[in-house]
């Protein structure tokens, strides 16, 4: 008999919640900020479902109901992970080590 | 166009890029390399998806289109938003997740051939199930978010909003979206739908609107953890490993810093969920009080204390970050470390209002990471420290927390501010903190009040230093 796909993206669904479980934990406390804006950054790779959304009108008619809304999704996500990893990459630019020579 | 299984890789390439971007913050020094895995996946993800659908016609103009304007506003507000404004910046970008999880199920429920989920009127049992989750929950996102947004913001007030029967109608909302999913599962009706969206949107809002504005560092991990739950449930219906993983990174992280924030507060996750803290103490607490003698004084006083101090233990909360006083602390800090004063700073685990805030306005102060420790690192220097400097904390150096235990904070870790042989407290007024209860920490012997603005009386300090 043949395996469900439906149990196998469980899987790594299951096994990522484990990963990110251990991954979290050892992110040091005076990053949680920019782990909060890295994440989501991350998850507005939703982006792939609105592309795929938004290029389902035809060649002549770009724009149907449904591939608006993909559109707009298109927007939305790119606004998060522009600014999603931006803003994380200006906050990680902070943090620095004290300098040996400065006193 | 590639192959699905080619393209199935990638997308697991980029998912495991993801797990190295978290990866990365587990120290400063490798998270900017992290940051980098991050867009690199990112980057392979949307390629990827380019060319698994072949169609570069005029659709694909369009998606770069609002990839660019999406994009330029993102880039825009990243580089103007202020380093104090960073937790409304998280809840607003929050609820762009959640909103464009629904736009993505909204346009798979309308169009579902275009994600060969079956055809309107007759989705696969499976996908639609998937499909109404992600969309459910990204619709609770969404409103939540806008709430958190409002209220950090101070457009919307930060006290709890509480109604009799909340609990009851919330119970109600939440079952009746489970009630909607199946039927909407055995009807593919699209008027339920439209109705599972609205209802989810109304009960992200009703979620909300009761927490404290001081109980957000919560609301803003746990909305977190939602949004990853709104993308996992989409890469279900897209069959997507990247979306999926992502999706279960994203909603643990959430939760971990949920879990951490609500045992920096000694509270249950329920407790903080069910709102309404902090209102109703007020009222018991302010009767009851006595009015006690505090000392108090002024920069001078606290300059001359501090220059004769050996050690110093800076304590910053959230309202330095009000004050925009961390530029100031660090100049007053680097004219103590011109006399030989060792300074270090603590951190509690819930100041200010998101996980980490204060650490990354210390850092914006060009304050050195190595120099803040957070609550279990340092809390045993107190003893030896000669001078603690309170900035804008209050209920975590509460002592009470360790005495009474009929205070509503008894039993949170605090700082052990009141061990220091001195002790400097710049706050505004006597006025109790968020938890509504008196710090008794004001009255201790040799505790010295400064009362002022947060920045101006720094300022003040490093004159007379």
């Amino acid at each position: 008999m043949e395996i469900d796909p439906l149990i196998f993206r469980l899987s790594i669904f299951i096994l990522s919640i484990f990963v990110g479980y251990y991954v979290v934990w050892s992110v040091t406390p005076s990053l949680h900020t920019p782990l909060m804006s890295v994440t989501n950054a991350i998850s507005s790779v939703i982006i792939v479902g609105a592309i795929i959304a938004g290029l389902s009108g035809k060649v002549d008619s770009v724009f149907n109901i449904s591939s608006i809304f993909g559109f707009l999704a298109i927007a939305l996500a790119a606004i998060n992970i522009f600014g999603g990893f931006l803003v994380t990459q200006r906050m990680l630019a902070m943090y620095k080590k004290k300098k040996k020579d400065k006193k | 166009m590639i192959s699905a299984n080619l393209s199935a890789i990638f997308y697991l390439v980029s998912g495991v890029l993801f797990i190295l971007a978290l990866r990365g913050l587990s120290s400063p020094e490798t998270s900017r390399q992290g940051n980098f895995f991050g867009i690199l996946g990112m980057i392979i993800a949307v390629t990827v998806t380019f060319l698994s659908t072949g169609n570069f016609s005029t659709g694909f103009v369009y998606v770069l289109i609002f990839i660019l304007v999406g994009g330029s506003i993102g880039a825009f507000i990243a580089y103007r938003i202020p380093m104090t404004a960073m937790p409304e910046l998280v809840a607003g970008f929050h609820s762009l997740v959640g909103l464009a999880a629904v736009f993505v199920a909204i346009s798979a429920f309308l169009n579902p051939e275009a994600f060969n989920l079956g055809y309107p009127g007759n989705i696969k049992l499976g996908s639609l199930i998937e499909m109404s989750i992600g969309a459910a929950v990204g619709a609770i996102t969404f409103s939540g978010s806008i709430i958190a947004f409002l209220k950090l913001q101070g457009i919307m007030s930060g006290s709890p909003i509480t109604f009799k029967g909340q609990h009851p109608l919330n119970a109600i909302i939440l079952i009746s979206i489970i009630v909607l999913i199946y039927l909407l599962c055995s009807t593919q009706s699209s008027n339920l739908f439209w109705i599972l969206l609205a209802v989810s949107f109304l009960i992200g809002f009703l979620l909300i609107i009761p927490i404290g504005g001081a109980d957000m560092p919560v609301v803003i991990s746990m909305l977190n953890s939602y949004s990853g739950w709104a993308a996992a449930g989409i890469g279900f219906t897209l069959e997507n490993t990247a979306l999926i993983i992502t999706g279960a990174l994203v909603g643990s992280s959430g939760a971990i810093l949920s879990y951490i924030m609500c045992k920096g507060m000694n509270r249950s996750f329920f407790n903080v969920i069910l709102g309404g803290f902090g209102a109703t103490d007020e009222k018991s607490n302010t009767s009851s009080k006595e009015q006690r003698p505090v000392k108090s004084g002024n920069a001078d006083d606290a300059a001359f204390l501090m220059k004769n101090a050996s050690s110093v233990i800076i304590v910053p909360g959230y309202g330095m970050a009000v004050a925009q006083a961390q530029h100031a602390l660090r100049e007053m800090v680097d004219t103590l470390k011109k006399n030989d004063i060792k300074v270090s700073y603590a951190i509690h685990p819930v100041a200010g209002r998101m996980p980490g805030h204060m650490n990354v306005l210390l850092a914006e102060a060009n304050v050195p990471y190595d120099e803040v420790f957070e609550l279990e690192e340092i809390n045993n220097d107190f003893a030896n420290a000669d001078v603690a400097f309170v900035i804008g904390a209050n209920d975590v150096t509460n002592p009470v927390a360790k005495t009474d235990p009929q205070s509503p904070i008894y039993g949170m870790p605090v700082l052990d501010v009141e061990k220091c042989k001195s002790v400097l407290f710049v706050k505004r007024s006597l006025s109790p903190g968020y938890a509504g209860i008196d710090n008794d920490l004001f009255y201790k012997e040799n505790t010295l009040m400064l009362f002022a603005d947060a920045k101006k009386m720094t300022e003040d300090i490093t004159k007379n230093l």
